[in-house]
């Protein structure tokens, strides 16, 4: 076999680490990545974060490993003023290179895309673009108003009389229609685990999608600095079996009704108070 | 009777004197146009019980009374009254030059090597409080306000003062020494921005005095118009700090285009200088944008203008946009020193021209053009029209074509060369390592459905450590301890500055690694209570970022000790560089170089025998330091 030169051992180097590490990120890492599989949404995103993960490997691969054998192997020795060769560049390195990291990164460009495609579970405003395909007109989402104010959000359910809820309950395998929106400053409706998250504008209706498909709790909190006590801004919520959401949705309307009776109509957006600044 | 001339001429005491004494009059002229004039006041425009008018006013006329102490109206003034231009103050020898308005662009390094300094020792204290608040999942140091107040402090100081972090003291410095001229193109501007950036440090400071701040750097509307007063302290730091940036980066464009000496082609031109040009046209374009979004901030906060409030029909997307329209070229501002740092540093530590000049030149423009396209990555999820997403994912991915432009002439730089491990160098070794961290979490940030999960939360915010601090600081380190000894005469001690590197990489990255898994459970940004379930990665990480905290101890320790005790002579040029500035005696003289050098070779003739940058080699004989 012929001795392998400097390029050639980095090179053997690099397709090593990176097939070892890219098989236990796919094996042991993948399955683990967030944010979860608790609805559809989430599973998408880890599944975008685990083809990202994978992307990555090569790249790290090849600049660790590059960086560890040149800086063993030309180490200096001896005299230290020695200088090194004049070498200025290499038309053929710079071409490939460019060529790689342009494939790369259109790759990873069209493949966020094709992901975004299906809604993705971010917040898309008052027209949203990017619908998911189950959306059909046979089982039309299940609309829940999320109204951010400081420092809690509250939840309105339009289709069930327009109650509202403090606590987000949801039932398992519908979609949800999330409409963001807030009272005062902007907050962000964040469920980690669903993988959602929704900037709440005052005066802005934001749109966002989530298919929960777990029963089970679920943290959610505000992601956007709301003032004073934004740190506090978190509570958990409830993804319900239909039947079971259904009876919920029954009892609490009717323990809120005389509630329900002096709130103002629903509406998409509200407006906060003109002078409401503190102090 | 000179000492007391010279401590009431025209100097720091006296500028401090005017600023607080400005202050007053603003503050209380403020209150008598609000309050004071009866019916005729402002107070007809409501909701002024605040009175920010007399707080902003307050701080512009003390900022004013601050430059004329300093001896800012002197020249003007002069030149008024007929006496004849000159270029000329405070250049000569004596530690008063340090205290005021000098022109001499050694002078206004070194100021802003110490002004600079200070205020990152206090935003990096800032962050040590924070850290500590964090050592538990309820609040048990701070109570929320101050929390939030100390994370605006330590983000905001960071973000505004460091943009110059390494333009103010090393290009400042070294940029005329580079280019063979005898100053910048400006001198006086090159001091104002300076003494701007040192009022701005203070006015940021008083925030604590006005109820805090409470937004953290981004100064989201509409909370911005809902704070307290303290918010003013905000907006007039970041509007002087984009003045600042402005006039600092139009000062760099003209000097590099004007005053190269005879033979500096562009091509001749140390890549540090193309560092130093990108960061320039970003200052020089993004900068504006940051003070027209922050005076319309302080006109909703004062005169009740609505451009941002949505009961009177703003918008807060308008600030967002605006806000991050500035805020993305910010980043690169800050980054892009460093790609200029660490090429010119691989080569001379690596002996060898620097590869694919022409290319890391594309690199850091290319990063520079695309910075602007980029923006809405930021508001993914803020419910701004989807439309453009799949372009913003593109563009942002786009830039790290660029990006890895540097990455991969800093690898051809290595290749074959012969290197040596000096401090600086393990620094810009650093950076690498960081800085490929740092971005590939950035495609987790700019790929949108991945960014659902990420923006807000702690890894973004350890994305943006990878690449500000990782990539900023850890230049701005080998920057010290490569350029310092040439601007001081001293040589840094190597044993305290690489126990120092050590401690610095190994925390920083204890630090901010575990911050991408938190991000990832599910933690945002600026909260002052976490689930108890984070409290043990929360924990490692306070006690890495104390560990951090500590190795700047080291650093400040080897800084006395190297140059106020130790004093070991650094010489003309103590790392073989064949730059043009190493060809100068250290400290270089006053007035740099006897006569303007001729340009004949770029200074990468690594390898080639007898080849050099300069004829005639600008150093008196026999003045040589060790190779």
């Amino acid at each position: 076999m012929r001795r392998l030169g400097h390029a050639g051992r980095i090179g053997v180097a690099w397709l090593v680490s990176s097939a070892v590490g890219m098989t236990l990120v796919a094996v042991y890492l993948a399955p683990y990545l967030p944010p979860g599989t608790a609805s559809k949404e989430a599973d998408g995103q880890r599944f975008d974060n685990e083809v990202l993960t994978l992307v990555c490997i090569p790249i790290v691969a090849l600049v660790l490993v590059y960086f560890a054998y040149v800086l063993i192997v030309f180490r200096a020795r001896g005299d230290r003023t020695a200088e090194g060769p004049p070498i200025r560049g290499n038309v053929r390195v710079q071409t490939a290179w460019i060529a790689g990291t342009t494939v790369t990164v259109l790759f990873l460009a069209a493949f966020g895309t094709y992901e975004l495609l299906g809604g993705a579970g971010g917040g898309q405003g008052a027209n949203p673009v990017f619908v998911p395909s189950a959306s059909a007109a046979t089982d039309p989402p299940l609309q829940v108003q999320v109204i951010g104010q400081q420092w809690q959000f509250t939840y309105r359910y339009p289709s069930e009389g327009g109650f509202e809820s403090a606590e987000l309950v949801l039932p398992v395998g519908r979609e949800i229609e999330l409409h963001v929106t807030s009272l005062d400053v902007i907050h962000s409706f964040w469920a980690p685990s669903l993988g959602v998250k929704a900037d709440a504008n005052p005066g802005v209706d934001n749109v966002a999608y989530v298919t929960p498909t777990r029963v089970g709790r679920f943290a959610l909190r505000c992601a956007e600095l709301c003032g004073l006590f934004h740190g506090y801004m978190f509570d958990t919520g409830r993804v319900l079996t239909a039947g079971a959401f259904a009876a919920w949705v029954a009892r609490e309307r009717a323990f809120v009704a005389p509630v329900t009776r002096y709130l103002p109509p629903y509406a998409t957006t509200y407006l906060p108070e003109p002078a409401f600044r503190a102090g | 009777m000179s000492a007391v001339r010279r401590l009431l001429g025209f100097n720091l005491l006296t500028g401090i004197v005017l600023g607080v004494g400005g202050l007053y009059l603003g503050w209380y002229g403020g209150h008598w146009l609000v309050d004071g004039l009866g019916a005729k006041s402002l107070g007809y425009f409501g909701d002024t019980d605040q009175n920010d008018v007399s707080l902003f006013l307050a701080y512009i006329v003390g900022v004013i009374g601050f430059l004329v102490g300093l001896g800012f109206a002197n020249y003007p003034l002069a030149r008024l009254r007929g006496y004849p231009p000159s270029l000329r103050e405070k250049e000569g020898d004596g530690i008063g030059r340090y205290f005021g308005l000098s022109t001499d662009h050694k002078v206004v390094g070194m100021q802003y090597f110490v002004g600079i300094g200070l205020f990152f020792f206090i935003a990096g204290l800032n962050a040590m409080l924070i850290r500590f608040e964090l050592l538990r999942p309820q609040p048990n140091v701070w109570p929320a306000g101050n929390y939030l107040t100390l994370v605006t402090e330590h983000g905001t100081m960071m973000m505004g003062m460091m943009t110059s972090g390494i333009l103010g003291p090393f290009a400042n410095y070294l940029l005329p020494l580079m280019i063979g001229a005898r100053r910048m193109a400006f001198p006086r501007i090159e001091a104002l921005t300076f003494w701007l950036l040192m009022a701005a440090g203070a006015i940021l400071l008083s925030g604590w005095f006005f109820g805090g701040i409470p937004t953290g750097w981004t100064g989201y509307e509409p909370l911005n118009d809902q704070a307290n007063l303290g918010m003013d302290a905000y907006i007039m730091f970041f509007a002087l700090v984009g003045l600042s940036m402005t006039l600092l980066g139009l000062n760099m464009l003209a000097t590099v285009i004007t005053m190269r000496a005879p033979g500096m082609t562009w091509t001749r031109l140390p890549v540090f200088v193309w560092g130093v040009i990108s960061t320039a046209i970003l200052m020089v374009l993004a900068a504006p944008v940051l003070i027209g979004v922050l005076t319309m901030a302080g006109l909703d906060r004062t005169v009740q203008t609505g451009y941002f409030v949505p009961a009177q029909g703003g918008s807060g997307y308008l600030f967002e946009d605006l806000f991050w329209f500035f805020g993305h070229p910010e980043v690169y501002i800050l980054a892009l020193p460093g790609f200029g740092i660490v090429l010119e540093l691989m080569a001379v530590f690596a002996r060898k021209p620097v590869w694919g000049y022409r290319l890391a030149v594309a690199g850091m423009l290319g990063v520079t053009l695309l910075s602007f396209t980029v923006w809405q990555h930021h508001l993914f999820v803020s419910g701004i029209n989807a439309d453009l997403r799949p372009f913003y994912m593109l563009s942002t991915e786009l830039i790290s074509i660029p990006t890895g432009f540097i990455f991969v002439c800093a690898m051809g730089t290595l290749w074959r060369g012969r290197i040596t491990y000096s401090v600086p160098m393990l620094f810009c070794l650093a950076w690498v390592f960081n800085f490929l961290f740092g971005g590939l979490t950035g495609i987790f940030n700019s790929d949108t459905p991945s960014d659902v999960t990420t923006h807000g939360s702690f890894f973004t915010m350890a994305h943006f450590h990878y690449t500000i601090m990782g990539g900023l600081i850890f230049t701005f380190f080998a920057a010290i301890y490569y350029w310092l000894p040439k601007m001081s005469g001293y040589m840094l001690n190597e044993r305290l500055g690489k126990i120092h590197f050590w401690t610095m990489f190994v925390a920083f990255n204890a630090t901010f690694g575990p911050l991408f898994a938190l991000g990832f459970e599910g933690m945002p940004r600026r909260v002052v209570t976490y689930p108890s379930s984070l409290q043990g990665l929360n924990d490692f990480v306070s006690a890495s970022a104390f560990v951090l905290g500590l190795s700047m101890l080291v650093f400040l320790v080897n800084l006395v000790y190297s140059q106020l005790f130790a004093k070991v002579p650094a010489g003309a040029n103590p790392w073989g560089s064949k730059s043009l500035e190493f060809q100068l005696p250290s400290p270089v003289p006053v007035h740099d170089f006897d006569r303007i050098p001729e340009i004949v070779g770029d200074p990468y003739g690594y390898g080639v025998p007898g080849s050099a940058v300069a004829r005639p080699v600008p150093l008196p004989a026999g003045a040589g330091g060790q190779p």
